[in-house]
This record gives structure tokens, C-alpha cells and sequence, in this order.
């Protein structure tokens, strides 16, 4: 039986709050399961580290991603190495295992347009602010790559609210039509802002939406990193594999909780309050994982303390990294917004370059 | 010299389509009612037929879905060409053209380039119901990112296109509905490009330039035909491209007599006509002898079609235009 023969309500689960093993473990090694815990330590300590250097002022707003470790690690690690995914602006650690290193997630959120471009190898899209606006490049991306047979599967992120927007119905209505190769993971974390699950829909679940498109849907515990990867790997597996009887793509609706704000700019401490937050974090995903690998051997106190200590390091050093970035050269503003400068972008650059000439830096700086 | 044919501009829109995608085979058709119908006007008539279901593309309603999708296979590499059936309905997918479209290079530092050209029937003068006969273009050339293009004549329809589809950059390609079958010319068979961003000189003369794109370049020639008979002869510039403009075109038509108008359909406030004005005072403020007059739509909504005649510049009102710049 397939995992999407099952009711919407009824979220895969792997482990419980515990950490006991309650469903079908998935099939992965004692490296990639210790891969996976530690990606979850490094997107948990970076994160931690993101906020304290906003709250220093050493970096601009910041969405924080704690809670939702699990979700992220756990389906990016389902794709295959040639898969893609396109994120929304939260999917920090998914992008840590599809390799975006970690200086250039810094670099975006300290103003550099350059933290967006993922290297050459990296298959992940630009961050994708506007809200499932990024719904239908996937759909689009993922239809080429049928349509070219490259076999490449998209994993497309977004959150509860993006559900409500007008993208994720036509991005999802085009992909059950087409039948593409995407895997829309939609990261359930209960509040979009300060708006409540229950106020995007009156829908009892997020994933019986996909009913309405033709197409299979699925709820897991999104805190429950394998469980979100038995789910995710099956979903990108029914999408390349045009095999199936079933439709290609899926609506993964991953049920989890952002422990922190919205963004840095955000106080959820005025619209919820700390006994939900508290009940939340009795789920946390990084204890859960840590509880079963320990219990099996894969994991011990040396181990984990090693593991403490190459994320410390791997932070320390992309933010050192990240700070020691030279201001982008202002001639960068005017690169890139055409494959060739037009006429009048040159002008324009020929006049500012020729007034900074004359002017210098303290005409446009403060410092 | 090829072989031409005499085509009208949907006839050579449609024959611009068939040609790149026979040359390109990354090069594919999506939009509503484009695939077995051929598209509300013809435009891509026969090209379900020639080229199959994968490449010309009958998609659901949604013209959000329709330009996002395509924003992922362009960033992909394919090279599609999304219709939107009428300018008034790229509403529902301005934010896709707005912030990703025209963004997604600049964005990814030139990782991804969208080689996409978005077409879209636009313009009045047909008796269309509401919201199919609006000018818009000043939208659309005010967003860096995107170039806009509009051509006049079937001949610059299919070189423009075809210019369009291969240019690395996302193109807003506007085709003038009104003339869509209003007359016919030589076009050449086969491959066939005009470069974005050149204006031409439809008519030389040298008592004051004229600037138009798009429908309003017939009566805009028209005007100029009857103001000959009275010895004011008109230089008419037709632009052919919005964003990146001719500056140089329009700045040497001008320099040579010192008077200028500006025709467009679309409304007064904001449109090219004050753009083209502006270029004219930085660049040659000495040399000129008169105000530049602008001779538009007005900036009320669109009118159904009872009043669009009074909405839409006529040869009349043009003529007074020019007869206002010529005589000041």
C-alpha cells in the first residue's frame, strides 16, 4: 500500500516526541541518518547565531527557521543529486543539504545581492520573497524538465498562508494538468505572521486541497525528520517515475511550529502564547532524532559533542567569512538587470560613476 | 533578396512563431485557447498542428500560472512565449512579471536569464467590451529588467518577434490589435529579425518630428499626409521599441527642426510622451524653438465602445498637434 492511500488527517509519523520508533524507519544508513542530525545541530546553531547578529546589528532582518528543522532537513535530503528545489525565504536548512553554503545564506540576509546566487552545482532557485509566488516556477521548471526528459525532480517549499494566495492554485492546478515532476512541500508552522492556520482556510487540512487538483496528498508530522523524509522520497519518487498509475505530483503538508518570530522585525508574543509555544517544543525535532540514533547506537556523548563542536566551527567560520565580504562594488547595481547594458543604464552608470569620481563615498555613505 | 509574401501583422506574428519554432526547438507557445483553436485572432493558427500538444500549449485560465510557469522553463533554458489573449488580463499576472520576469537575471546575479517573450493583443479602436482595449505600455517599460516592444507593421512584427524570442532578455511584445488585419505587406519568407531597440523614420520632412509607436503611427501618417498638402512637411519617427529607447533616433529627429510631438494612445499622465519630452530637454534643450506637444488618450479609464472614438487620437487631432508645434 502506498503511503498516499491514507486519510488527510492522519499524519505519517516515524517517532514519536520520545523518539520511539512508532512507523516504518526509513531505509538509510547510520552516515546519512547521522548526516541528517547533524545538518538539523548546524541549521539550529546557525540560526541561533543569525538572530544574535541581527539583534547586533551586524545583519539586516532575519526569518528564523527553529522548529522546523526537521521538516527541512528531512525533505531536502530525499532528493536525488540532480533534483531542485525552490525555496520560499525560510528554507535555510534545506539549502545547507542541497549545498548553499552557509556564507551565502548570510551574505542575502546582510544586503548582498550575491548570497543569491547559488554556485553552478547548487540546484537551488533564488529565495522567493512574495508569497507562493515561487509556486509556479516550480510547476514551470519542473514541465521543462519533463518535457526535455532530464528526469530532474523540483521540490517546491512554501508555507501555510501561501495556500490562500491565487499562485499556489494555479501553480498546482497546472502541475496536476501537465502532470509534472514537483513535489510541493507546503511547511505547515501553524501562523502565517499573526494569522492562525484555521483563519487561511476553512479546510480541516491543508493536504486535502490536493483532492481538488487531481493530484495525492499527504500529511506528516513535520517534526518528525524521518518521517518527512520517507514521505518526501516517496513523493519524488512517483514523480520521476512516470511509471505509476498515479498522478506525478504530490502535496506534501509537513505539520510543524516555528519557535521563534516571524521575522527578527516580528513579536509573536503578542498574538500567541508561550503554553502553545512550550507544547510545541515538547515535539522539538533535533532531541527526537538525537533520542532514537542513541537508542540505536548510531549516536553517543562523544559523538555528539564532536558533532557540537564541528557546527560551532562551521558558524563561527562562515560568519567570519560572511563579515569580512567587501561592500559590493557599486558599479554591481547596475549589472545584471539586462544580459547587456542598454544605452541609457550605461548613461546612467557613466553619471554616477563620474559624481562618485568627483564626490567620493561620503556623498553617498553615512560612515 | 528572399522570398516574401504578403502578409498582414497577425499573419506575420503567427509566421514569425512558426519560423523560430522551426529553428529552435526550445522555443514553445503557451496561453489560452492558442493550441486547437489557433487563438482568438489567428495568431498562432496551424502551429498545434505543425508542431503538437507539448510546444503549443492550451493551458488553464490563469494568467498568474500561465507567465509564472514560464518564468521556471525559461529559467530552465527553454524559450516560451506565453500569450496573454488581451493586454487588460495581464493584471491577474502582473506581480509574476513585475517580481520575478523582469527580477529573476538581477536577482541570481546573472545565474538564470529568462529568455521569454510575453505576447499580448493590446490597444483600442475595435469595439471591444471593457477591458479589452487599453494602452498600458508605460507600465511595463517603467520596470527594469524588461524590454517592451510594439511593433507597426507586418514586416516588424515577425523581426521583432523573432528578435524578441532569441534576445536573452524577458520581452512585453504588444501587438497593436487594430492593425492586426488592417493592410497588408511584403514580408520575407524564413528567419527574418529587426533589432529591439532601433526606431525607423516612417516619413521625412523638415518643419518638425513626430514620434509614435504602434497603432497610432497610420493616423499619425495620415495627419502628416494632409498637413503636406498645406506645406508643413512632418519627420514621423515610429519607435518600434519602448524600453530601451532610441534616444539617439529621437534626439537627431528632433535636433534637425527644433519642434516635436509625441502620439499615443494610451493615457496623458506618465506615459512615454512625458518620457520622450524629458529626453528631448536633457539632450537638446538649445535647439529648441517650440513646447513639445503631446497628443494622447485622455486620463480617464477606458471608454466603452459608444466613445472610444473621441478617446482615441485621431488624424484631426493630431494635425492640430503638429500644427500647434509647427506655428508657435
Amino acid at each position: 500500500m502506498s503511503v498516499f492511500d491514507r486519510a488527510y488527517d492522519d499524519p505519517v509519523r516515524v517517532l514519536d516526541e520520545d523518539g520511539q520508533v512508532v512507523g516504518d524507519v526509513p531505509d538509510l544508513d547510520d552516515e546519512e541518518l547521522v548526516d541528517m542530525y547533524r545538518h538539523m545541530r548546524l541549521a539550529r546553531h546557525f540560526d541561533g547565531r543569525a538572530v544574535s547578529l541581527q539583534r547586533q546589528g551586524r545583519m539586516g532582518t532575519y526569518p528564523p527557521l527553529s522548529g522546523q528543522e526537521g521538516a527541512q532537513i528531512g525533505s531536502a535530503a530525499a532528493l536525488a543529486e540532480d533534483d531542485w528545489m525552490v525555496p520560499s525565504y525560510r528554507e535555510h536548512g534545506a539549502a545547507l543539504v542541497r549545498g548553499l553554503p552557509l556564507k551565502q545564506t548570510l551574505l542575502y540576509w546582510m544586503g548582498h545581492e550575491a548570497g543569491n546566487k547559488a554556485p553552478e552545482d547548487v540546484n537551488v532557485f533564488p529565495v522567493a520573497v512574495p508569497i507562493a509566488s515561487q509556486v509556479p516556477h516550480a510547476t514551470g521548471a519542473s514541465w521543462a524538465s519533463k518535457l526535455r526528459g532530464t528526469d530532474e525532480v523540483f521540490l517546491c517549499y512554501f508555507g501555510d498562508g501561501a495556500t490562500s494566495e491565487g499562485d499556489f492554485h494555479e501553480g498546482v492546478n497546472f502541475a496536476g494538468v501537465f502532470d509534472t515532476p514537483t513535489v510541493f512541500f507546503c511547511n505547515n508552522n501553524q501562523w502565517a505572521i499573526s494569522v492562525p492556520r484555521e483563519r487561511q482556510t476553512r479546510s480541516a487540512t491543508l493536504a486535502q486541497k490536493a483532492e481538488a487538483y487531481g493530484i495525492d496528498g499527504v500529511q506528516v508530522d513535520g517534526m518528525d525528520p524521518l518521517a518527512v523524509y520517507s514521505v518526501t522520497k516517496a513523493a519524488v519518487e512517483k514523480a520521476r517515475d512516470p511509471d505509476t498509475d498515479r498522478p506525478r505530483p504530490t502535496l506534501i503538508e509537513a505539520i510543524q511550529y516555528r519557535f521563534g518570530a516571524h521575522t527578527t522585525a516580528d513579536d509573536p508574543t503578542v498574538y500567541r502564547d508561550d503554553d502553545e509555544v512550550e507544547r510545541w517544543k515538547a515535539k522539538d525535532p533535533i532531541p527526537r532524532l538525537e533520542g532514537y540514533l542513541r537508542s540505536e547506537g548510531v549516536l553517543d556523548d562523544d559523538r555528539v559533542a564532536e558533532i557540537t563542536s564541528t557546527v560551532e566551527q562551521r558558524v563561527a567560520d562562515a560568519i567570519d567569512a560572511a563579515e569580512s565580504e567587501a561592500r559590493p562594488e557599486p558599479r554591481e547595481l547596475f549589472e545584471h538587470a539586462y544580459a547587456e547594458l542598454p544605452p541609457e543604464l550605461q548613461r546612467q552608470y557613466e553619471e554616477f560613476a563620474a559624481f562618485r569620481e568627483t564626490h567620493g563615498d561620503a556623498a553617498f555613505l553615512e560612515e | 533578396m528572399s522570398e516574401t509574401q504578403n502578409l498582414t501583422l497577425v499573419q506575420a506574428v503567427r509566421d514569425g512563431l512558426y519560423t523560430e519554432m522551426r529553428e529552435d526547438d526550445d522555443v514553445l507557445v503557451l496561453g489560452q485557447d492558442v493550441g486547437k483553436n489557433g487563438g482568438v485572432f489567428r495568431a498562432t493558427e496551424g502551429l498545434f498542428d505543425e508542431f503538437g500538444g507539448d510546444r503549443v500549449v492550451d493551458t488553464p485560465l490563469a494568467e498568474s500560472g500561465i507567465v509564472g510557469a514560464a518564468v521556471g522553463m525559461a529559467a530552465m533554458g527553454l524559450k516560451p512565449v506565453p500569450e496573454i489573449q488581451f493586454s487588460g488580463f495581464m493584471y491577474p499576472g502582473f506581480d509574476q512579471i513585475v517580481s520575478h520576469m523582469a527580477r529573476f537575471r538581477a536577482r541570481s546575479r546573472g545565474r538564470y536569464t529568462l529568455p521569454m517573450t510575453l505576447r499580448a493583443p493590446y490597444g483600442g479602436g475595435i469595439r471591444a467590451p471593457e477591458h479589452h482595449s487599453e494602452s498600458k505600455e508605460a507600465f511595463y517599460a517603467h520596470e527594469a529588467g524588461l524590454k517592451v516592444v510594439i511593433p507597426s507593421t507586418p514586416s516588424d512584427a515577425k523581426g521583432l518577434l523573432a528578435a524578441s524570442i532569441r534576445d536573452p532578455d524577458p520581452v512585453i511584445f504588444l501587438e497593436p490589435k487594430l492593425i492586426y488585419r488592417a493592410f497588408r505587406e511584403a514580408v520575407p519568407e524564413g528567419p527574418h529579425t529587426v533589432p529591439i531597440g532601433e526606431a525607423a523614420t516612417r516619413r521625412e520632412g523638415g518643419d518638425v518630428a513626430v514620434f509614435t509607436y504602434g497603432a497610432m503611427t497610420r493616423p499619425t501618417l495620415e495627419a502628416a499626409e494632409n498637413l503636406a498638402e498645406e506645406g508643413i512637411e512632418c519627420e514621423v519617427v515610429d519607435l518600434r521599441t519602448i524600453s530601451p529607447l532610441d534616444r539617439e533616433a529621437i534626439v537627431e529627429a528632433f535636433e534637425a527642426t527644433g519642434r516635436a510631438v509625441v502620439v499615443h494612445e494610451a493615457p496623458k499622465t506618465g506615459g512615454l510622451a512625458a518620457e520622450i519630452t524629458a529626453i528631448i530637454q536633457e539632450e537638446a534643450l538649445l535647439y529648441q524653438e517650440a513646447p513639445v506637444t503631446r497628443v494622447t488618450g485622455f486620463d480617464v479609464p477606458y471608454p466603452l465602445y459608444a466613445l472610444e472614438d473621441y478617446y482615441l487620437p485621431t488624424a484631426a487631432r493630431i494635425e492640430e498637434g503638429i500644427t500647434e508645434a509647427v506655428e508657435f
